[in-house]
């Protein structure tokens, strides 16, 4: 019987700092034993849990790509105690990650469909996985036209600066870069919190045309009404939830929605699916 | 036809000790005045004229504390931080004079941690290797309504032997394999004709449950009607969330895992959790989507009476032991909160 509690081990490869506050950091690690990274196959979408010794677990979003191999990496708020631990560990470090956990974005459907990215803070880790699976030689052709909102509170927190400045130069993703506010005469993108943006930038909905939406409740509730009105029906929207987990596997109890397990069932879940449970994310 | 074996009472200390040279055997005993399921040492016999046990037997599968992973923060062990399963067996047991009702419930609880994804190796390892031994009930108590949830007083679901009293010996039913093990390794083999007398006696001892609790219209009921029902305030209101119904109940299996260490040493281990403390759901921001004493005791109700029928189309996940009724000190009543929830409709109590 496999033990899924039993984290594979690894090592950090690579520490790196995302965000002017220091804040948020981006963990590449590799595995110990070869074969373990074989094991955790996953698609973009999933999480995992950051398992470190005498601290505790984290679930976490995959940040890296299926596409990309040869590590796996997370980037990770500083917040608690695990993730504070986890910021002051160092490259060679060892620990352990436990997963791939959760369902993905719906892949399978997302064929052949126009998608539209909606994301948040830091809650773009996730969609970067996703991003660079569609812009893959091999994928991009299975979807449509695909554009990205993408909105934080000043330039300096951004995630993954690098990337967003590329994916601007391609002609087959349309960026829509925004930030709250900044004091940067040289700004060269959108200035206004995301649902603004959406309205204004994202393009109309319809049935081959999915959003995909991952934020803050605040940014989600006033984007749900934006995406509403652009033509995306709830069938068509999908979303991606957080609550306090520990086990990961359906098992421990405290991550349910009504009778679906966040961690089990979700973490990605439409609209749809949503308005059929209790709000108790 | 199930194969009955007489078990005489007078002269089975030679029985236990040869148990225990086999057997974990954990049974209820008495202790200050209190009946609860223990380890059974050499010389010492089960108790079993009992209603039922304070607590549960669910510890015999599922201990408060159990050590799953171990491992080393030696900064000269290569295998520092290297996390290893803590066991590789699990000690043969038996658990004898269990009643039915919690028999049952390990049935219920073990569709949550063996699904098709993952398999649960502590949960499931220590199952396999426990040999049920039951009690049936001739007395059950004022606030038993184990009828009313699919089982009864002589439910032979989940067990491996069902054993009834009666008065100088018991009949002992076998109902697997391995309940046929353990009678040969206490040494038990003197065949009964039994079945007149078992189903006479079910018989009377179902009769004896007073408590009816409707439970059948459950899962035609809206899962979200239910949840915005109006009532849940007023169920809650007593209630000090001290979490006795969730530690006493044997359906009950939320737990929460961490992280201990001692010196260069550590271990990652599961306790048992409950939904009744605003902990359980706080996220890190301390935003916390079931903060209210409402929303918890909801959630304990909603999971057992509705999420749980809805989800595995096998009824309540209750098996009407009565302990939260029985313990909770306020009074709260599971028995009149399901009838609450079977018979409400949104359109006659409004929302």
């Amino acid at each position: 019987m496999k033990n899924p509690y039993l984290p594979y081990p690894v090592r950090i490869d690579d520490i790196k700092n995302e965000t002017v506050d220091r804040s948020l950091k981006t963990f590449k690690f590799v595995f110990i034993n070869p074969d373990d990274e074989e094991r955790f196959a996953y698609r973009a979408g999933q999480f995992a849990e950051l398992s470190i010794p005498g601290q505790g677990e984290i679930p976490i979003g995959i940040a890296s790509s299926p596409v990309e191999k040869g590590f796996v990496k997370f980037t990770v708020n500083r917040a608690g105690v695990v993730t504070t631990y986890l910021h002051n560990m160092k490259a060679g470090d060892v620990m352990g990650i436990r997963g791939p956990l959760g369902n993905s974005y719906p892949w399978e459907t997302l064929q052949g469909k126009n998608i539209l990215i909606v994301g948040g803070g830091f809650a773009f880790t996730t969609l970067r996985s996703s991003i660079i699976y569609m812009l893959h030689p091999d994928n991009r052709d299975k979807y449509g036209n695909i554009d990205v909102v993408y909105g934080a509170r000043s330039p300096g927190m951004l995630l993954y600066l690098d990337e967003l400045a590329e994916w601007e130069k391609r002609d087959d993703i349309n960026m829509h870069i925004t930030v709250d506010g900044t004091d940067d005469p040289d700004w060269k993108y959108h200035v206004g919190f995301v649902p603004p943006v959406v309205e204004e930038n994202a393009p109309e909905g319809g049935p081959d045309s999915y959003a995909i939406i991952c934020g803050p409740p605040v940014m989600i509730k006033f984007t749900l009404p934006v995406l509403e009105k652009l033509g995306y029906a709830h069938d068509n929207i999908i979303m991606s939830l957080e609550n306090r987990m520990k086990c990961g596997i359906g098992m421990c109890g405290r991550c349910n929605i009504g009778k679906e397990l966040v961690c089990k069932d979700g973490p990605v879940f439409t609209l749809s699916e949503l308005n059929q449970t209790p709000k108790e994310y | 036809m199930a194969k009955t074996i007489k078990i005489d009472k007078q002269q089975w200390q030679d029985n236990f000790s040869r148990l225990l040279g086999t057997y974990r055997v954990i049974a209820p005993q008495v202790k200050d005045d209190v009946c609860e399921f223990r380890k059974l040492a050499e010389g010492e016999l089960p108790e079993l004229a009992f209603a039922n046990t304070r607590r549960s037997p669910k510890a015999a599968v599922f201990p408060q504390t159990e050590i799953m992973l171990e491992y080393s923060l030696d900064e000269h062990d290569p295998e520092k931080n290297i996390m290893k399963p803590a066991t590789d067996g699990f000690p043969l047991t038996a658990v004898v004079g269990i009643r039915p009702c919690d028999a049952r419930a390990l049935t219920l609880v073990r569709l949550n941690f063996d699904t098709p994804e993952y398999q649960d190796p502590y949960w499931l390892g220590r199952y396999e290797n426990t040999v049920f031994v039951g009690l049936a009930c001739d007395a059950p108590d004022p606030v038993c309504f184990c009828t009313s949830t699919g089982g009864g007083p002589y439910d032979e679901t989940g067990l491996d032997i069902l054993m009834s009293d009666r008065g100088d010996f018991f009949l002992a039913r076998v109902l697997s394999d391995k309940g046929e093990t353990f009678l040969e390794t206490a040494g038990w083999k003197e065949p009964a004709d039994d079945d007149k007398a078992f189903a006479a006696s079910r018989k009377t001892a179902e009769e004896k449950i007073v408590s009816a609790v409707p439970n059948d219209r459950l899962a035609e009921k809206s899962l979200l009607d239910l949840h915005a029902a109006p009532f849940w305030d007023n169920i809650a209101f007593a209630c000090i969330n001290c979490g006795t119904c969730t530690y006493l109940c044997p359906t009950c299996w939320c737990f929460d895992i961490q992280d201990e260490t001692y010196g260069k040493k550590g271990v990652r281990m599961r306790n048992w959790d409950s939904c009744m403390f605003p902990l359980f759901t706080m996220h890190t921001t301390g935003h916390n989507p079931r903060g209210e004493k409402a929303q918890r005791v909801r959630q304990r109700f909603m999971h057992k009476l509705k999420y749980f029928v809805d989800k595995y189309g096998q009824g309540v996940m209750c098996t009407g032991c009565g302990r939260c009724v029985r313990s909770c000190p306020v009074n709260i009543d599971i028995r009149a909160v399901c009838e609450r929830m079977n018979d409400y409709t949104a359109e006659t109590e409004g929302a």
